[in-house]
């Protein structure tokens, strides 16, 4: 087996273009599955996990940029995570078990372009921007734009992820929500996850609402629907119940041998309603 | 090496083509041709063949074996094979087996079937106040060992097989392959083995089969160790059922009548189906007293792969009908259900359906006033149910379950096995036990150098266990069924006495420290060792009735009460069990810790095929034989856990013990059921209690379908 390992980013960009069939490697832990699956076998590795500047969590003007390499333990730990962006903490607390978040990487889950990625709702509600690197230079992507269909990212050939980065919110949100539905307790694909933040006028209207959904289409959603009826409103159960009738407007989910689609049409709905609800 | 099958359900086997530009000549082929003997791979019946012959039963039939030096090209190579074959419709579920949509067993698709009858259940409804009738429904459970099927075959220059692997049953091994390779010595050695729950009872008889075949053949050493995926789909699971239950009761919830129908999917072969069945028809009406009973009991064919053995062997499928029925009788009637038990549990005394009088160590009141008590389930039902009425986050229940079983081999079954184990004083002054009996986790070797020791007053440091291996030890039967403690701990304790009694004998007295037995060794054992052999015998007063289906189905039964203590959570309908409670009746405790791991490590797996584990079945394979998406429970899943052992000695068994390892996963679904039941006011009757059939069931309450 071929391994690749560059130290800088440079040099990965430069044995990416050699090598494009190679495939990039962070903490290994969806790859390695495949590869049990003997779907792999053959292919250049290209270990990414000695490219020390793609590690890590630092200061950005109006943000955090947090290095592909960063794992869910360092996320789900770090206090400027905790303290800006709780819901992707809360989501990287959620994924697999403490092991999997000991190896597996911010870069890795969304290259992965599971329709269950578990952070995905969360980056989807703060707006995150994912930057990636090639030998044609960088780009700067809206998080949403990253995702083409399940297990497709709009990521080009010999194209990598570098960081994403995390501006911080405008103002502290009345309320917050992240909820991941699995199918046990532990190591279990997400049935749907949620994230969502709202703001709301001294009144009590609503002056902003963000709501996402994983699990519930080949991609992560944003409730455009719900989002734009809920702005300006205040949150009645008439109103709650018209938004959550929305849902089905921005998601499509889909029954297989992990869930129903009513159960993940009602209980999506059902978290929606709680959190505007109380 | 792999196995090539074609992945359809059933129909016939047309044309075999191996494509050329494969590179076969490093390939060794195996085929029916190639089989010496029978192409069976024989249990109670001869019915499933080694290698499908020209016609496929279920879609993971092994129809071609390859082996090759390199585990890649194996793969290659199984690619490279093209069979030409024409696909019937296929049976694939119970229903469609019962209506006879083909003919796959006989003119009525039946395996086998039983009647047991007691007094009159039309007179039983006549004197009945209230009928409550309730189907329910439990689905295939996959054991999730911890390494799957694995299997190595060489012969020996004297032209003898030896297989070794991953098995619980080397002499079922063993007589499977002489049908095979008629006259040829076989040797059958158990490797070390991280589990099984009756997943390698018959399965490896399969596969040392194939790779006997193929070592064979090849003249040269070969493995198969199936991956899990592998494993999942093409290996045992627990049978799935359907029960039916039709109960008479009298005003105040006395049984007057129970009609109980039973039907088990056998899968393809029948294997084990006919003891699977026998154990469930024989559990069918709980641990309760009914003057009017009859259970009726089909296994039926299916295009699926053979069920098997799982922990319980038919138990837990039936009593988990006749334990969540209490639920439905207490929703139509108004009556409690643990008055209900507490008015109709046996007790010494009391006749079992099959007319067996149960005389001694019966412990279904005690398990259940102690479990009761230690769960505080009357108050903390009260309490739940005032939660419930309330806002918050969660609906709480609390639920119970009490169940019996019966240890070791049912009615003439250890008569049959005539199992016999050995003790040996050697040499070099060490004590051995010998045999068959596997370990595998459980704590076999442990329990039976206990019983060894103790009867021979040693410390345990002074008694070794032989590996199981046809070579060596003398044929104590498989290792399943809740039988290791009960019969062979008997056999060696028996052994171990005639041993003692020697050695006092020639010595004056049996010594009891290391030095002392270095020099009876050298003494007494110069022509080889001092070597004892026990027969199981049946104790006069245990009587059986084979033909007629009637009396003393077991020696004795283990109880166990459980209560479950679980949250539903009002947005996800998620279940959370928070706390279980168990009192369980074994007899004697041989080593306490080992015993709470059986009921720990039962009550858990009992809680995934209760709550999580739901193997998806399409045209008669399974979708989800991985464990991401079969779901069987971590340690976050696993509750906190009070478990109360009670000590009811069993006489015939060693130091008063009973069997334990099956009853414990006996008792979790009907608990979790009714436990679900209070939470949300609904009765869900097919496991596995899913959050989306909780889901469904809230919407159909408020009468809303999204
Ligand atoms: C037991 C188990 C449980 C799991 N549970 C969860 C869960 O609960 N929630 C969840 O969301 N996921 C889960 N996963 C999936 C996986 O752990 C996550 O997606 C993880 O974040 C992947 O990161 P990684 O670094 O291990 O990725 P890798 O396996 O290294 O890579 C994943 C994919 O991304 C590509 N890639 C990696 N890094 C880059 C980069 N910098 N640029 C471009 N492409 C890149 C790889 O080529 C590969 O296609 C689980 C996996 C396992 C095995």
């Amino acid at each position: 087996m071929k391994v690749l390992r560059p130290r800088s980013a440079d040099e990965a960009l430069r044995l990416f273009s050699e090598n494009p069939l190679a495939l990039p490697f962070s903490g290994g832990t969806d790859l390695m599955v495949a590869w049990n699956m003997g779907s792999l076998n053959g292919k250049p590795v290209l270990d990414l996990s000695a490219i020390r500047e793609w590690i890590g969590i630092r200061k950005m003007p109006g943000g955090l940029a947090v290095g592909a390499l960063t794992t869910h333990a360092e996320l789900r730990d770090h206090p400027e995570i905790r303290r800006n962006f709780p819901l992707l903490a809360a989501a990287c607390a959620a994924v697999g078990s403490v092991q999997i978040q000991n190896r597996g990487t911010l870069g890795g889950n969304i290259a992965n372009a599971s329709p269950a990625g578990d952070t995905f709702p969360a980056l989807a509600v703060y707006e995150a921007r994912v930057r990636t690197i090639s030998r044609h230079g960088r780009r700067n992507i809206p998080f949403l734009h990253m995702f083409a269909g399940v297990k497709k990212t709009a990521l080009n050939q010999t194209e990598l992820i570098e960081a994403v980065e995390l501006p911080f919110l405008h103002a502290k949100p009345a309320r917050q929500v992240f909820r991941k539905v699995g199918t046990r307790a532990a190591q279990a694909i997400s049935k749907t996850v949620a994230a969502g933040l709202v703001w709301l006028e001294k009144g009590g209207a609503i002056k902003e609402f963000r709501f996402a959904l994983g699990s519930m289409a080949p991609t992560v959603r944003r409730l455009a629907a719900a989002e734009a009826f809920l702005k300006g409103r205040t949150p009645s159960s008439s109103a709650i119940e018209t938004a959550a009738g929305l849902l089905t407007k921005d998601v499509h989910p889909i029954d297989d041998f992990r869930s129903t689609a009513e159960y993940r049409l009602e209980v999506s709905r059902n978290i929606l309603r709680s959190f505007l609800g109380t | 090496m792999a196995r090539i099958a074609v992945g359809f359900a059933f129909g016939a086997i047309k044309k075999i083509q191996f494509d050329p530009c494969c590179p076969w000549k490093d390939a060794v082929v195996a085929d029916t041709k190639d089989i010496p003997g029978e192409n069976c791979v024989a249990t109670i019946e001869a019915d499933q063949p080694l290698l499908a012959p020209g016609r496929v039963m279920h879609p993971m039939e092994p129809i071609l074996l390859v082996a090759h030096p390199d585990r890649n090209k194996v793969w290659q190579a199984a690619r490279h094979v093209q069979i030409t074959y024409e696909e019937r419709d296929p049976v694939l579920t119970i229903e469609e087996s019962l209506a006879r949509k083909q003919l796959l067993r006989g003119t009525d698709n039946v395996f086998k079937e039983y009647l047991i009858e007691r007094g009159s259940v039309k007179d039983g409804f006549l004197e009945a106040a209230h009928i409550v009738e309730g189907e329910y429904r439990t689905p295939p459970q996959e054991h999730a060992y911890i390494e799957p099927n694995g299997m190595a075959a060489w012969v020996e220059e004297n032209g003898a097989i030896v297989v070794a692997g991953s098995m619980q049953c080397p002499y079922y091994v063993q007589k499977a392959l002489k049908r095979i390779f008629p006259g040829r010595n076989i040797r059958v050695i158990q490797a070390v083995t991280g589990g099984a729950f009756g997943g390698k009872e018959d399965y490896p008889s399969m596969l040392a089969g194939h790779v006997a075949l193929l070592a064979l053949k090849s003249r040269k050493p070969v493995k198969m160790l199936y991956d899990r995926s592998e494993d999942m789909a093409a290996t045992t699971k627990r049978h799935p059922s359907i029960v039916r239950h039709r109960t008479g009761l009298t005003k105040d919830g006395r049984l007057t009548a129970q009609d109980i129908d039973i039907v088990f999917d056998g899968g393809a072969y029948i294997t084990l189906s006919p003891v699977v069945l026998s154990r469930g028809t024989l559990h069918a009406t709980g641990p309760y007293a009914c003057p009017n009973v009859r259970v009726r009991s089909r296994a039926v064919a299916t295009n699926t792969p053979p069920n098997g053995a799982f922990r319980g062997f038919g138990a837990p499928q039936t009593l988990f009908a006749v334990e969540a029925h209490w639920e439905k009788i207490a929703q139509e009637t108004g009556l409690d259900p643990l008055k209900l038990r507490r008015r109709n549990l046996v007790k010494e005394g009391s006749v079992m359906a099959t007319g067996q009088v149960l005389k001694e160590s019966v412990s279904a009141s005690e398990a259940l006033e102690r479990c009761v008590a230690r769960a505080s389930y009357e108050a903390a039902r009260l309490s739940h149910a005032s939660v419930n009425r309330k806002p918050g986050p969660v609906w709480k229940g609390m639920g119970l379950a009490l169940v019996h079983h019966g240890p070791g081999f049912t009615g003439s079954g250890e008569v049959m096995l005539a199992s016999r184990a050995a003790v040996a004083l050697n040499r070099d002054g060490m004590v051995s036990v010998l045999a068959a009996t596997t370990e595998m986790g459980q704590g076999e070797a442990t329990v039976l150098t206990q019983i060894v020791a103790e009867t021979l007053g040693l410390d345990m440091s002074l008694v070794r266990v032989e590996t199981p291996d046809t070579a060596k030890v003398p044929n104590s039967g498989p290792t399943v069924a809740s039988r290791t403690t009960m019969i062979i701990g008997n056999i060696l304790m028996k052994a171990s006495l005639k041993l003692k009694d020697k050695v006092a004998k020639e010595l004056g007295a049996f010594p009891t420290t290391a030095k002392g037995l270095k020099a009876a060794g050298r003494k007494l054992c110069a022509k080889g060792p001092l070597h004892f052999e026990e027969e199981y015998q049946k104790p006069p007063e245990i009587v059986w009735n084979e033909a007629a289906y009637k009396g003393d189905a077991y020696g004795v039964y283990g109880y166990e009460a459980i209560i479950v203590d679980l949250s539903v959570d009002r947005l996800t309908y998620e279940v959370k069990v928070d706390r279980v409670f168990t009192s369980t009746d074994v007899g004697r405790a041989i080593h306490p810790d080992l015993v709470r791991g059986q009921i720990a490590g039962g009550t858990v797996q009992g809680l995934g095929w209760a709550l999580t584990e739901n193997a998806v079945f399409s045209r008669g394979s399974m979708a989800n034989s991985q464990f991401t998406n079969y779901v069987i429970p971590t340690f976050a899943d696993a509750p906190a856990m009070d478990l109360d052992i009670i000590e009811n000695p069993y006489p015939r068994g060693p130091y008063g013990a009973k069997g334990i390892g099956e009853l414990p996963h006996n008792a979790p679904a009907p608990a979790v059921v009714a436990a679900v039941r209070q939470a949300t006011g609904l009765l869900i009757t097919e496991l596995p209690v899913l959050p989306e059939k909780i889901c469904h069931g809230m919407l159909m309450k408020k009468g809303r379908t999204s």
